[in-house]
């Protein structure tokens, strides 16, 4: 709760640096306020062996949501940190962006730590409504301001499914509480409840538009493509982390009972997610346009853990979002630094990279092959719980198609290594911030870390009962 | 002292490159293989081959939440590949000394390295999780050293190489994946898959999982399509990488992880598995006849040479696998041998067309009789290292069926026959304006050239104690295997003769 407290005020704080112009106190103090909200949260750890719903039921602060939050925040600091020179170039109110950022990153918090379905309503509402500003941060460009349209009429149509999912959840089974729903889905297994299999229904058209979902991943590539790209890795990142958590968390609690009714359907969008992210991607000429639809194609790896839930999907999910995460903000910010340096982020502007930026180079390679599940790295480890969830929930049919996936997704991660170190052009070396190097390192070392070693988090949060 | 030693090493001394001077970049390479060949002796030595129990093993947990333990042990039926692994690149690193790498030696010296740590893991380990790990660990270095050393076309067809086997190896995850969630014990243990009682259905599916994995690494037709290219492509040390060792994982794999996993789908489907190898043999023998370009001559007659390794592991007897063991080694060296022998002509005349060559016999003595030795190694001549094997190998698929044996048996006759050809072509005839400028091999090319050689005659003269040190090992895992098969009540097996 404490952690929730500071990252609400947090933002406010650093309203009043901006007001008193004090531009370089602005980082520091985000990111040890961020430091001090990630000690806080850890430090609840053990008491999260036995602890209770607070505020009548509210809100709920057990392993799940401490690890969650974890990631969430540690992924922030590093995005922001590499906004460092980034975004008082492209914009004059350097506050607003930081603060809005830890507003979001607080509705991220509710959203994963709710146990009432309209904490996980206003969650989403506090995270998405800063994402709308934030994708329009740019208001003299054309891009930034479509994506931020489409993003905000996308949403708020989402939104409306969410609500009204809510509303016919709430009408069948007379609560918004977690537990209340969940006792009321056990008791009534037999017998046919149309409003509340239609809640259910819309729950996940609204969830899987947040997550960025097939058939609903449209808004996806665009407003990836128009937003800041560090709006884009944050929203990619972080965003999707949270949309899963409070996804997994809301099925987990609720609707195991009724597992048989909506497992086809998840089954069949994981699967379009796969192949529609995966083979757009292959299209693709733009490497930030290539991440975006690449994007979707690891929603339909997280949906894995939905679809075989078991004791073991917290953990699938939280280790999956860590490594993707990570090796993402590895490949936003190698992006950033080659479409300042080539003025656009074609695979051909990485030509010749592994030769002058050898360092860069080979971070970047570290996060394709953590993207691709390559062993050694954490995206196999993810790759693996997802494999193996699915697997012993005998969904054979969906590994076959999430093989086949892995093996097209090779094409275009491969692509960046390729013009990285096997072709070569005449480039002039990047200079590198020491931010970025700080966080490229920082981000390489825990991708081989997990990779080679993953005991430290394959069974942090324990299974729900 | 433990085993596990010979997978550590590669990695230190790896990592050990990234602090010194590209020009001392090959020196490290070699004393680090040089002391992995050393301690692998000392290993074989203490190694007692009277028992096929798993030897100077340790296990250690690395991820005990999902039941994979860092198990690690040699018998007889790893031995021999290990020892291939140790023997074989001290050599390969030994062939490179005369390349420049200017400014990536370290580079490239790093991944010759991680890849030997790589296939020593995938050889060494007993558990399916690190053997998986160490099966992709082995194929990222050798993508890079394809992908960067290569020749004009090497972006697209080491792409194709690695989408190839990725494919296999993710379907061969899926399966150890399905293994490991039946596995009462939770864990990844070659000893616990061995006990499995999985229904014939399962086996048969599985059986397809591994298959196609081991059949596209070996490879064995219709899996081979991105064998050719790829070796033409790599550069000298890639290719010698990938035929001398790597495709031996392929080899191995099925003799550890998938006959004694899946006996029932393996009796049910060996019969075609089989066949695909023998076809393999026939129809890379008859392409390599068409062959100008040395490289690829090779790369086809490596495609029937495995093949025949495959259909004698296949017919799964006592002299078939036998003579796989020794033919792993043999074939190991003489193709290592060969492609070395292409590096030197290709890197002194700028060509590998043999059309143009000839003669060079009358200039170059001491790289005619190596090349002569290590041709003869590798069509079988005996007394050479070659004969041992492939006699062992056509006395064990004899034992299955005949008529295989005679169309294996033919392309032998073949095979001499496209290999020498090459030799006549290249070293005798008259020399013309190109090849009189070539100079006699100096140095390490020398060098490696006479190692060879020497191995060629040695282990032909004299194969006792290499078939000696897998001799229990394979024994026992055939009658483990006829065990196993009365047990389930099915007689089918050609194991039971």
């Amino acid at each position: 709760m404490n952690t929730l407290i500071l990252i609400s005020v947090l933002p406010i704080l650093l309203l009043y640096l901006g007001l008193y112009k004090a531009k370089n106190a602005l980082l520091p103090v985000t990111v040890i306020g961020l430091a001090v909200a990630l000690g806080l949260a850890i430090s609840q750890w053990k008491a999260a062996d036995t602890v209770m719903p607070i505020y009548n039921g509210m809100m709920l602060f057990d392993h799940f949501s401490i690890a969650f939050t974890g990631i969430t925040v540690v992924s922030t600091v590093l995005i922001l940190l590499l906004s460092k020179d980034y975004f008082e170039k492209i914009s004059s109110h350097v506050a607003e962006y930081y603060s809005i950022i830890l507003f979001a990153l607080a509705g991220i918090i509710v959203m994963v730590s709710y146990h009432n379905l309209t904490m996980l309503f206003i969650g989403i509402e506090i995270m998405s409504v800063s994402l709308y500003i934030l994708a329009g941060i740019k208001k003299q460009d054309f891009g930034s301001n479509e994506a931020a349209l489409k993003y905000f009429l996308m949403g708020a149509f989402s939104t409306g499914f969410l609500l009204f999912g809510i509303a016919l959840i709430y009408g069948t089974t007379g609560s918004f509480d977690l537990d209340a729903i969940r006792d009321w889905a056990l008791s009534h297994k037999s017998g046919s409840y149309p409003m509340f299999y239609t809640g259910i229904m819309l729950i996940i058209v609204g969830l899987c538009f947040k997550v960025g979902a097939a058939p609903f991943h449209f808004w996806t590539p665009d407003v990836y493509e128009g937003a800041p790209t560090l709006i884009t890795a944050f929203m990619s990142t972080v965003v999707k982390t949270a949309g899963f958590a409070a996804f997994l968390r809301l099925f987990q609690n609720c609707f195991v009972s009724v597992a048989e009714f909506w497992t086809p359907v998840l089954v069949i969008i994981a699967g379009l997610t796969l192949f529609i992210g995966n083979i757009t991607a292959l299209y693709q000429q733009s490497f930030k346009r290539m991440l975006a639809f690449s994007s979707i194609s690891h929603a339909g790896y997280m949906l894995f853990a939905i679809v075989a839930l078991g004791a073991n999907s917290g953990n699938s999910v939280f280790v999956y979002a860590t490594a993707y995460s990570i090796a993402s903000i590895i490949a936003f910010a190698v992006l950033i630094l080659v479409q300042q340096q080539q003025g656009n982020d074609n695979f051909e502007s990485f030509n010749g990279l592994g030769r002058k930026n050898p360092f860069l180079a080979f971070v970047l390679t570290v996060a394709m092959l953590s993207l691709a599940g390559i062993p050694l790295t954490a995206g196999f480890i993810g790759k693996f719980f997802m494999f193996t969830g699915a697997l012993a929930k005998s969904h054979i049919y969906l590994v076959i198609i999430a093989v086949l996936n892995a093996i097209i997704s090779i094409f275009y991660y491969f692509r960046v290594i390729i013009a990285m170190y096997f072709r070569n052009s005449e480039r002039e070396g990047l200079a590198i911030p020491a931010y970025f190097n700080v966080v490229l390192a920082l981000s390489a070392l825990i991708t081989l870390f997990i990779g080679i070693y993953p005991t430290v988090i394959a069974a942090l949060i324990p299974s729900v009962k | 002292m433990t085993v596990s030693i010979l997978i550590f090493l590669p990695l230190l001394a790896a990592a050990a490159l990234f602090l010194v001077k590209n020009d001392w970049a090959k020196h490290i390479a070699l004393v680090a293989t040089l002391a992995e060949l050393v301690i692998t002796g000392v290993l074989i030595s203490k190694f007692n081959p009277n028992t096929s129990f798993p030897q100077m093993d340790s296990t250690a947990p690395w991820i005990p939440q999902i039941g994979a333990y860092f198990v690690v042990a040699l018998d007889g039926l790893n031995i021999i590949p290990v020892l291939l692994t140790a023997l074989v690149l001290p050599l390969i690193i030994l062939s490179t000394y005369k390349h420049q790498y200017d400014n990536r030696a370290k580079a490239f010296y790093a991944l010759i390295l991680f890849m030997q740590a790589g296939m020593t893991t995938v050889f060494l380990a007993m558990d399916g999780f690190l053997f998986y790990v160490g099966w992709e660990a082995a194929l990222i270095p050798i993508y890079f050293i394809c992908g960067m050393w290569g020749g004009e076309n090497r972006v697209k067809i080491t792409l194709k190489f690695f989408i190839y086997t990725f494919a296999g190896s993710l379907f061969m995850l899926a399966g150890l994946i399905y293994l490991y969630l039946h596995n009462p014990n939770g864990t990844f243990d070659s000893s616990d898959f061995y006990n499995l009682q999985l229904s014939l259905k399962e086996q048969s599916w599985l059986f397809w999982a591994f298959f196609l994995a081991f059949a596209i690494k070996v490879p064995i037709f219709p899996f081979h399509t991105w064998q050719p290219d790829t070796y033409t492509e790599a550069p000298a040390a890639g290719s010698m990488l990938l035929s001398g060792v790597m495709l031996k994982m392929g080899l191995y794999g099925m003799v550890r992880w998938m006959i004694p996993i899946l006996p029932l789908g393996f009796n049910q489907w060996y019969p075609l598995a089989i066949t695909l190898a023998v076809v393999g043999i026939v129809y890379a023998s008859i392409i390599a006849f068409k062959q100008k370009d040395g490289k690829r001559l090779i790369a086809y007659s490596s495609i029937a040479h495995v093949g025949l390794i495959s259909a004698a592991i296949l017919a799964l007897n006592w002299n078939g696998l036998q003579g796989a063991m020794i033919q792993m080694l043999s074939h190991g060296i003489n193709v290592v041998g060969l492609f070395i022998v292409w590096d030197i002509i290709s890197r002194k005349m700028n060509t590998r067309d043999i059309t143009q060559l000839g003669g060079i016999a009358k200039v170059a003595p001491v790289f005619a009789t190596c090349f002569l030795i290590i041709t003869l190694g590798a069509v079988a001549l005996p007394l050479t290292n070659g004969f041992v094997g492939e006699f062992l190998l056509l006395s064990g698929i004899y034992d299955y069926n005949i008529i295989l044996v005679a169309i294996a048996g033919l392309t032998i006759i073949l095979g001499a026959v496209y290999m020498l050809r090459m030799y006549k072509g290249v070293m005798q005839g008259p020399t013309n304006d190109l090849t009189i400028q070539f100079t006699d091999v100096t140095g390490t090319d020398k060098w490696v050239l006479i190692i060879i050689s020497a191995l060629v005659i040695v282990i032909g003269v004299y194969p006792q104690p290499i078939l000696h040190l897998s001799d229990a090992g394979v024994r026992d895992f055939i009658h483990f295997m006829t065990e196993k098969m009365s047990a389930t009540g099915s007689n089918t097996l050609p194991v039971t003769k």
